[in-house]
């Protein structure tokens, strides 16, 4: 029996917020809709551990990352979860190939740089420094970022929500062909209706 | 005789100052940094009162922080006895105590400069690079590191600049001992109180400023070329 992409059962308060969510979703894109202040980038955070859920258990392509009952909390960095900001968050110090390559030490990938380049189109931007990136082009410099970090799984927080409408077409077009050519499991948020019905297997709505 | 011909005491005074003032800044500058980041980032009770001491050689007169030195580090007080005891060194009246007392009238503004550095560094930057699989010492090599490179060349000059200038704390805690504890400032002040000393004065004096102002375009000159080509400022 395959692995469920993502397994996730988890709760925590934030302030006076309490965060339930419950994910069991096979392969391919799974949604994570509803509106601003639903506390979605908080769930990506937790899946990322980045933030500490209360209590729970977060479970990837069949891989435990967290469980409070069985005192599992795997460090961020050996999660190999590929992470899409939704402001890119590129580091500025570093030109594109070095954020590109900044997450491959050491790790195999399934696409190699040249590969994950092509796929993105961003083969004139590797000598260029982020600051003088447009919003389109640093989010896929991000997305190649995350790619070659061998990633089980991709994260993407609203990537679309800093471009305009023909840049998003143009992202959506590429998380598109990466859902199609690396197979791995995206869990994404957005609460954009329309951007979810055309990329997503499953929807899990979480409401305010 | 123009101002520019510097006598061989000149050139001692100059060479003692910039040792003095490198030894200084250079023995600060982990200590700062370490200063630096615990303020900027720790957590821990008394954080309040570290804060106010690291600050307090910047508000308390420096013939009081002399005087404080000279309690600690000269030949009763607990640091002197210890270093004498274990060492066999004393820092009074030696050109190693005048670096003290540059370092520790240097370390406010460095820790300062350092810490607003840390500070403005964005710590989401940290969080990507650990989802990147980087564990928290390469993230900080890396990424906060780096960041902060405008922030610790800045209090380096700053601090650099002070040294160059200390003098009250050294005064008081090394006295003025020419080849050992007499620095520009205190080879200023010993020109200004002899007769016909108004020539060095204006030797010495031209030195100083010409040391600052160079320290300052070398700092600035080095936060360009580390800040990735956007363009940024020390000071």
């Amino acid at each position: 029996m395959a692995a469920m992409s993502f397994e996730i059962s988890l709760i925590r308060r934030m302030g006076d917020r309490r965060i339930a969510v419950e994910v069991h979703a096979g392969p391919g894109v799974t949604a994570l809709f509803g509106p601003s202040g639903a506390g979605k980038t908080s769930v990506l955070n937790m899946v990322a551990g980045l933030l500490r859920p209360d209590r729970g258990r977060i479970a990837v392509a069949g891989e435990t990352l967290f469980d409070s009952t069985a005192g599992i909390d795997l460090p961020p960095a050996r999660r190999r979860i590929g992470y899409i900001f939704q402001d890119a968050r590129l580091f500025p110090h570093m030109r594109v190939r070095a954020n590109l390559t900044y997450g491959s030490h050491g790790r195999t990938s399934l696409l190699s740089l040249d590969e994950a380049v092509d796929l993105l189109g961003i083969a004139p931007l590797l000598d260029r420094w982020p600051a003088t990136l447009s919003g389109g082009e640093a989010q896929r410099v991000a997305i190649g970022r995350a790619l070659l970090s061998g990633p089980r799984c991709l994260l993407m927080d609203e990537p679309l929500t800093s471009l305009d409408a023909a840049r998003r077409e143009e992202i959506l077009t590429l998380i598109e062909r990466v859902r199609d050519r690396t197979a791995l499991p995206i869990l994404y948020i957005s609460h954009d209706r329309a951007e979810v019905d055309r990329l997503a297997a499953h929807v899990i709505a979480m409401p305010l | 005789m123009t101002i520019f011909d510097l006598t061989t005491d000149d050139w001692g005074v100059i060479a003692l100052s910039l040792k003095v003032s490198l030894v200084a800044v250079g023995a600060m500058l982990p200590l700062a940094f370490a200063l630096a980041w615990a303020l900027a980032r720790g957590r821990f009770p008394g954080k309040l009162l570290l804060d106010a001491l690291v600050h307090l050689p910047l508000v308390v007169p420096p013939v009081v922080t002399g005087w404080l030195l000279l309690l600690l580090f000269g030949a009763r007080g607990p640091a002197g006895a210890w270093l004498e005891s274990w060492f066999g060194v004393s820092v009074m009246f030696r050109w190693t105590g005048a670096a003290l007392a540059a370092a520790i009238m240097a370390m406010p503004l460095m820790v300062r400069a350092m810490r607003l550095s840390i500070e403005a560094v964005d710590r989401r930057l940290e969080d990507a690079a650990l989802t990147l699989g980087a564990g928290r010492w390469r993230a900080f090599l890396t990424i906060t590191l780096p960041l902060s490179v405008p922030g610790i060349a800045a209090g380096t000059v700053l601090g650099f600049a002070r040294s160059i200038g200390e003098f009250g704390a050294t005064i008081t805690f090394v006295s003025n001992i020419p080849g050992e504890t007499r620095t520009l400032p205190l080879a200023i002040y010993g020109a200004l109180q002899v007769p016909g000393g108004e020539g060095a004065v204006a030797r010495l004096a031209i030195i100083s400023i010409l040391l600052s102002l160079g320290a300052l375009l070398a700092s600035e000159i080095l936060a360009r070329r580390m800040g990735g080509g956007h363009g940024r400022h020390v000071l």
